[in-house]
C-alpha cells in the first residue's frame, strides 16, 4: 500500500547497493532450499524402494490396478460421506450456537436449562463418538417405532455425529460469547438494545469472528468422522473400500479411501490457517477483533 | 447560572454496596435541562458506578431516581425503555468493532428507533459531517484515532436524541492531544442544549464549561457547587488537597 511506497525520487547509492546484496542473498537461499529438498527425496526414495520387502508392501497397499478399479465404487461412497458432511455441519452449528445460547441465560427461571445444558455437554463430550453411533444407528431401529419407519443407516449417522459434535461447538461458541469485551454488550444495552438484540446485533456477530478458528479444527475433525458411519453399514467410501479390498484381497482401496480423505481435508486446513493468520495480524494491529 | 429549566434527573438519598462495600452512601443530586452537571474525584470515589446506576446497569441499595418526574428506580420500569433515553459514552471500547463507524450509529437508530435503513443512513452521515468524520463513514473503529473513536461514540448516543447524557471519563484514556478535540464536542453539546451528567479528570473543562460540580470522596459528597464558585473558593479541607493535587499533576506533565 502507499505507506510501502518508496519515497519520491531515484533512490541513493547505498541503497542500491543493499537492494543488490538482500536480492542475490535471496536468490542464494531459495537455490540451497531447492537442492536440499530434491537431494533429501531421492535419498529417501531410493532407501524406500532398496528396503528388503518393499516389493510386498507395494504390492498390498499401492497396487496401481487396484486403485484404478477401487477408484469409482469408493468415489461413489465419498459422495455420500460429503453429503453427511453437508447436513452433519449445518445441523451442528445450529444445534450448538442454541445450547450455547441457552447456557449464557442469566435469569433464575432458566436455571433448569442452563443445568441441562452442562449435564449434555459434559455427557457427550466424554462418550466416545463409536458409542453413541451404535446407540443412535442400532439402539433407535431396535426399538421398532412404527411412526418412524426405516429410517436410512446414514441418517441414524448423521444424528450421532450432530449430538456428538454440538456438545463441542456450543463449548466454542460459549468461549467467543463470553471473549467479547464486556463494555461491548454494555454499549449495547445503554443505547436501549434488548438483551436479545444486543445478542443478536453485537455480541454474536464479533463472537462468531473469534471462533472462526476452533470452529474450523472441528469442522476437519468431523470431515474425517462422518467415515465412522460405515460401522453402521451405510455404504460411504470406507465402507466401499472395504468391500473392494475383500474383494481383491488387496488394502489398496484403503489407502485410496484414505487419500481422498486427506485431499477433502487439505483446504480446509489451509483456510483455517490463513483465517487464524489474518485474525492474528489484524489484533497485533491494534484491532478490537 | 441564569435561571433553571425543568429537572431532568434527580437523585435522592442513593446507596449502592457490592457484596459488604458501600461503594456510593447517600447522594443526592439535581440536573436540570440543558446543564452539563461535572462529578470529579479520585478513582474509586464512585464517580463511575453512579453513572452506571442512573443508567440502570448497576441496581441500586437504597434511594430513589427520577428522570423527568419518573421513578426509573422502581423494579417495575421498563429498563429498556428507560435506557433509550438516556445515553452512555464510556472510556473505551465503546464502538462495536465489527461495524463500520456509520453502522455503529444506523445500528440503534433502526433497531430501537426503528428508522428506516435509508433514514438512518441520512441521520449518521449528517452526524457525522458535524464531527468532520463523514469521509470515514465506511471505516471500521481500528482505524480511527482514539479521539475520533470517542467522539463517534458520543455521537451515536446522541443520535438517538436522549433525555440525558452520561459521560463517563471519555477523556481519560485518550493520548493528551486527542482530549481537546472530544471536549470541542462536548461544549457544542451544550451549545445545543444536551443534559450532560459527566466524571471528568479535566478540572479546566469542568470550570469552563459545567453549570455544577460535585466532588465526591469515599462514596460520599464532599462539596459542590456552580463550577466558578467551586474551583475559585472551595471551602472543604479534602477538597482542597483534591484539587492541589491534581493541579500539581498537570503542572508536571
Amino acid at each position: 500500500m502507499s505507506n510501502t511506497k518508496a519515497r519520491q525520487g531515484q533512490p541513493s547509492e547505498i541503497e542500491l547497493n543493499r537492494r543488490a546484496f538482500r536480492k542475490s542473498r535471496k536468490q542464494k537461499s531459495t537455490l540451497v532450499a531447492v537442492l536440499s529438498t530434491i537431494g533429501f527425496a531421492i535419498v529417501a526414495w531410493l532407501s524406500l524402494v532398496n528396503t528388503p520387502g518393499w516389493d510386498r508392501v507395494q504390492q498390498s497397499f499401492f497396487d496401481y490396478d487396484t486403485a484404478v478399479k477401487a477408484l469409482p465404487h469408493v468415489l461413489d461412497g465419498l459422495l455420500l460421506n460429503l453429503r453427511v458432511l453437508f447436513f452433519s455441519a449445518i445441523g451442528v452449528l445450529v444445534f450448538g450456537l442454541a445450547l450455547a445460547l441457552l447456557r449464557t441465560l442469566r435469569a433464575p427461571i432458566f436455571t433448569p436449562i442452563r443445568l441441562l445444558v452442562r449435564g449434555y455437554v459434559d455427557l457427550f463430550r466424554g462418550l466416545p463418538l463409536i458409542i453413541v453411533l451404535y446407540l443412535v444407528g442400532f439402539g433407535i431401529p431396535g426399538l421398532r417405532l412404527e411412526f418412524l419407519g426405516r429410517i436410512p443407516a446414514e441418517v441414524l449417522g448423521t444424528t450421532a455425529l450432530i449430538l456428538t459434535y454440538s456438545a463441542y461447538v456450543a463449548e466454542v461458541f460459549r468461549a467467543g460469547i463470553e471473549a467479547v469485551h464486556p463494555s461491548q454488550r454494555l454499549a449495547a444495552r445503554s443505547l436501549g438494545l434488548t438483551y436479545a438484540q444486543s445478542m443478536r446485533l453485537v455480541v454474536l456477530p464479533q463472537a462468531f469472528r473469534k471462533v472462526a478458528p476452533p470452529l474450523m479444527n472441528d469442522f476437519v475433525s468431523l470431515q474425517k468422522d462422518v467415515g465412522l458411519i460405515s460401522v453402521l453399514g451405510a455404504v460411504d467410501a470406507v465402507r466401499g473400500a472395504q468391500i473392494e479390498v475383500a474383494h481383491f484381497a488387496n488394502f489398496t482401496p484403503y489407502v485410496i479411501a484414505g487419500l481422498l480423505f486427506v485431499l477433502l481435508a487439505i483446504p480446509t486446513v489451509r483456510l483455517a490457517d490463513y483465517v487464524t493468520g489474518r485474525l492474528a495480524k489484524r489484533e497485533q494491529a491494534g484491532g478490537v477483533l | 447560572m441564569s435561571e433553571l429549566g425543568p429537572m431532568i434527573l434527580n437523585v435522592k438519598g442513593l446507596h449502592k454496596s457490592f457484596e459488604d462495600k458501600d461503594v456510593l452512601k447517600g447522594i443526592d443530586l439535581e440536573l436540570y435541562r440543558g446543564q452539563i452537571v461535572a462529578l470529579i474525584g479520585s478513582s474509586g470515589s464512585g464517580k463511575s458506578t453512579l453513572l452506571r446506576c442512573v443508567n440502570l446497569l448497576e441496581e441500586i441499595s437504597d434511594g430513589q431516581i427520577f428522570l423527568n418526574d419518573e421513578d426509573i428506580s422502581e423494579p417495575t420500569i421498563n429498563q429498556d425503555e428507560v435506557r433509550r433515553q438516556i445515553g452512555l459514552v464510556f472510556q473505551a471500547y465503546n464502538l462495536f468493532a465489527h461495524l463500520s463507524i456509520e453502522e455503529n450509529i444506523t445500528l440503534a437508530l433502526r433497531h430501537v428507533k426503528g428508522l428506516s435503513t435509508a433514514e438512518a443512513k441520512a441521520k449518521a452521515l449528517a452526524l457525522l459531517d458535524r464531527i468532520g468524520l463523514a469521509d470515514k463513514a465506511d471505516e471500521y473503529p481500528d482505524k480511527l484515532s482514539g479521539g475520533q473513536q470517542q467522539r463517534t461514540a458520543i455521537m451515536r448516543a446522541v443520535a438517538l436524541e436522549p433525555t440525558l447524557l452520561l459521560l463517563d471519563e471519555v477523556t481519560s484514556a485518550l493520548d493528551p492531544e486527542l482530549v481537546g478535540e472530544v471536549l470541542e464536542l462536548i461544549r457544542d453539546l451544550k451549545a445545543g442544549g444536551t443534559s450532560i451528567l459527566m466524571a471528568t479528570h479535566e478540572l479546566t473543562f469542568a470550570r469552563d464549561v459545567a453549570d455544577w460540580v460535585v466532588f465526591l470522596d469515599g462514596g460520599v459528597i464532599i462539596e459542590e457547587g456552580p463550577a466558578k464558585e467551586f474551583f475559585g473558593n472551595p471551602q472543604n479541607p479534602r477538597t482542597i488537597e483534591f484539587l492541589q493535587r491534581l493541579r500539581r499533576r498537570a503542572g508536571d506533565a
